[in-house]
């Protein structure tokens, strides 16, 4: 196919994709708006007034860029999950795979929707924390190319996973044991440096670490790593899924037989 | 002329060593109404499967249009478009949507597709349901949903699984006149289906498969030439006194249903004269089965299963046979 013509393809899967989650917003977007307004409230409000400063920014002010974050993280990976399993479980996945769709346009097609979820809900997210506390930028740059990123980086995971689930259960797996630990120790509510230096060491292993420092900085203009190891990071991640991706859907796994 | 469709020894071993497809052979030239027929995993939606790129194949070659599906894989499908067995659209969207997104994967733009969508919707009687979810049709509308998809971008082959399963007579009509209206279009129509009649009525020539291998491939008069017996049921005044057909196999069913098995070579008017004779009256008369499928029947089973020449008598509990 001509390079219109796989404009118009990834235009159509992203439009389908963007539709999916707006139509079934109530399941989609309100979740984690309560979640994070619950998180807002205990503790940025209620715990965080105890706590002090965190970094050298009340506590409401530090925890919000990875709240944010966080957000972004798992709406971005849900939302592929299920949006290809389900495409998957009902075969209408089939009307891609018949059709000439290059298989990196069926991809980055993917990814986008989830990539606008998740941007979505960060912007929500970020709505919903200006009434908690003041939100100052250091470097809109830094936070444009790191929320991208991320977001693309989990949107991978997801697609990942939904080729290798083989029922509803199979994409709830991860996000529960995997997703949520890894952000929950990302450095979302504490700077690792308050860490034993072991844990320091472990925590360094963790790619959530990176993802919302780099972020934090982006806001605050303070990290607990190198904006440089970080980004080395992400695109050490952001290629290597994207490989793994490819490699699954042009072998067809769990798709073709 | 190229053909529309050529397939060369194409193999299938699945997964756990199920050999599905055994080296089939086989050409649709452009412009046909071509029948694949075959019992329950005779190999029908595997060879389907592989032409669609569903179904990685083994080992053999397809080309479509003459494009390699090896070598030249989007162009080919771009050719195709598919009615599969099963309902494989989003439910929850509406038709609409469906038919819009499925334009776009082919390169189909938004103004050109929202056009045709309004065009086969119209056409398939969906054009009132056009802002339902998918969901919401009926058993028919779902078959003719997916058939309008499959034409979203014009493909110059239309490759129907089973496209009437599950459909009432009436509407199944419609939809054979408006693959007839396709076909003279000039669009290329490949049809598997368990109504044998629909396949005798629509197609002009026939491939049969059965355990992995094709068993026929020619033209449909050329098969239906070789049936050589075919089975009359004869509606007749009520009767108990046994009837002497002879020279027939026949079968008296109740006291007013005689099944009669009549060679090509012998002709009906000596069963009428012979009943006619004993002052039996025939009320009315039918062919017991279709006759495309009483070949394939036997094409399927390797027999006769209509052999005049087997003269043997078997009583069941419901029958009488008489010879």
């Amino acid at each position: 196919m001509s390079s219109s013509t796989n404009l118009i393809a990834l235009k159509s899967i992203l439009y389908k994709e963007t539709h999916r989650f707006m139509r079934i917003w109530v399941q989609t977007l309100v979740p984690p708006a309560i979640t994070i307004s619950l998180y807002f409230v205990i503790f940025g409000s209620l715990i965080g007034s105890r706590i002090g400063e965190m970094g050298g920014f009340d506590y409401m002010a530090f925890i919000v860029p990875g709240l944010i974050m966080m957000s972004v993280i798992t709406n971005s990976y849900s939302n592929v999950a299920s949006s290809f399993f389900s495409a998957k479980w009902q075969r209408n996945v089939e009307e891609m795979l018949v059709a000439p769709v290059p298989n990196w346009v069926i991809v980055a097609g993917y990814v986008g929707g989830g990539m606008a979820r998740g941007l979505l809900v960060g912007l929500i997210v970020t709505f919903i924390a200006l009434f908690f506390t003041d939100i100052q930028v250091h470097n809109p740059w830094v936070i444009a190319i790191t929320v991208a990123l991320t977001s693309a980086t989990f949107s991978l995971g997801g697609l990942i996973n939904a080729v290798f689930a083989k029922s509803f259960d199979d994409i709830s797996i991860i996000p529960t044991f995997v997703l949520t630990p890894l952000t929950y120790l990302g450095g979302v509510f504490y700077s690792i440096s308050l860490l034993p230096e072991f844990w320091q060491g472990v925590s360094q292993l963790n790619p959530v670490v990176y993802m919302v420092n780099a972020f934090r900085y982006g806001f605050l203009g303070i990290s607990d790593v190198s904006l440089t190891v970080a980004f080395s990071v992400l695109g050490f991640f952001i290629v290597s899924m994207w490989a793994v991706a490819m490699y699954l859907i042009n072998k067809g796994i769990g798709l073709r037989s | 002329m190229q053909p529309a469709l050529e397939i060369v020894d194409l193999q299938k071993v699945y997964k756990g060593g199920f050999h599905a497809l055994k080296g089939i052979n086989l050409t649709v030239n452009q412009g046909d109404f071509f029948a694949l027929l075959g019992p329950n995993g005779a190999g029908k939606s595997t060879t389907i499967g592989v032409i669609t790129s569903l179904v990685n194949k083994t080992s053999g070659r397809v080309n479509v249009y003459g494009c390699d599906i090896d070598t030249e894989l989007e162009a080919a499908k771009s050719h195709i478009g598919l009615v599969p067995q099963e309902f494989n659209f989003n439910q929850f969207e509406t038709l609409t949507r469906i038919l819009v997104n499925q334009a776009g994967y082919y390169g189909v733009d938004r103004t050109l597709a929202l056009q045709r969508a309004e065009k086969y919707l119209r056409q398939l009687e969906l054009w009132d349901k056009r802002d339902t979810p998918a969901r919401m049709l009926s058993g028919g509308m779902k078959r003719r949903l997916m058939i309008a998809r499959a034409l979203m971008h014009e493909p110059k082959m239309l490759i129907l699984d089973e496209p009437t399963a599950g459909v009432d007579i009436e509407l199944r009509r419609s939809m054979w006149e408006f693959l007839q209206e396709l076909n003279q279009q000039g669009i290329t129509i490949i049809l598997t289906t368990h109504y044998l009649e629909e396949a005798e009525m629509l197609c002009r020539n026939i491939g049969i498969i059965d355990g992995g291998v094709i068993v026929e491939n020619t033209s449909m008069k050329a098969l239906l030439a070789t049936l050589d017996v075919e089975t009359f049921v004869l509606d007749i005044t009520p009767t108990e006194k046994t009837l002497a057909l002879n020279g027939f196999v026949s079968r008296l069913i109740d006291d007013h249903t005689l099944e009669v098995d009549v060679k090509k070579s012998q002709g009906l008017n000596p069963v009428f004269a012979a009943l006619t004779e004993q002052n039996i009256q025939v009320l009315s008369m039918r062919n017991k089965s279709n006759r495309l499928e009483e070949l394939f029947v036997r094409l399927v089973n390797g027999t006769n299963s209509a052999d005049a020449n087997n003269t043997s008598t078997t009583n069941t509990d419901n029958s009488k046979e008489t010879n």
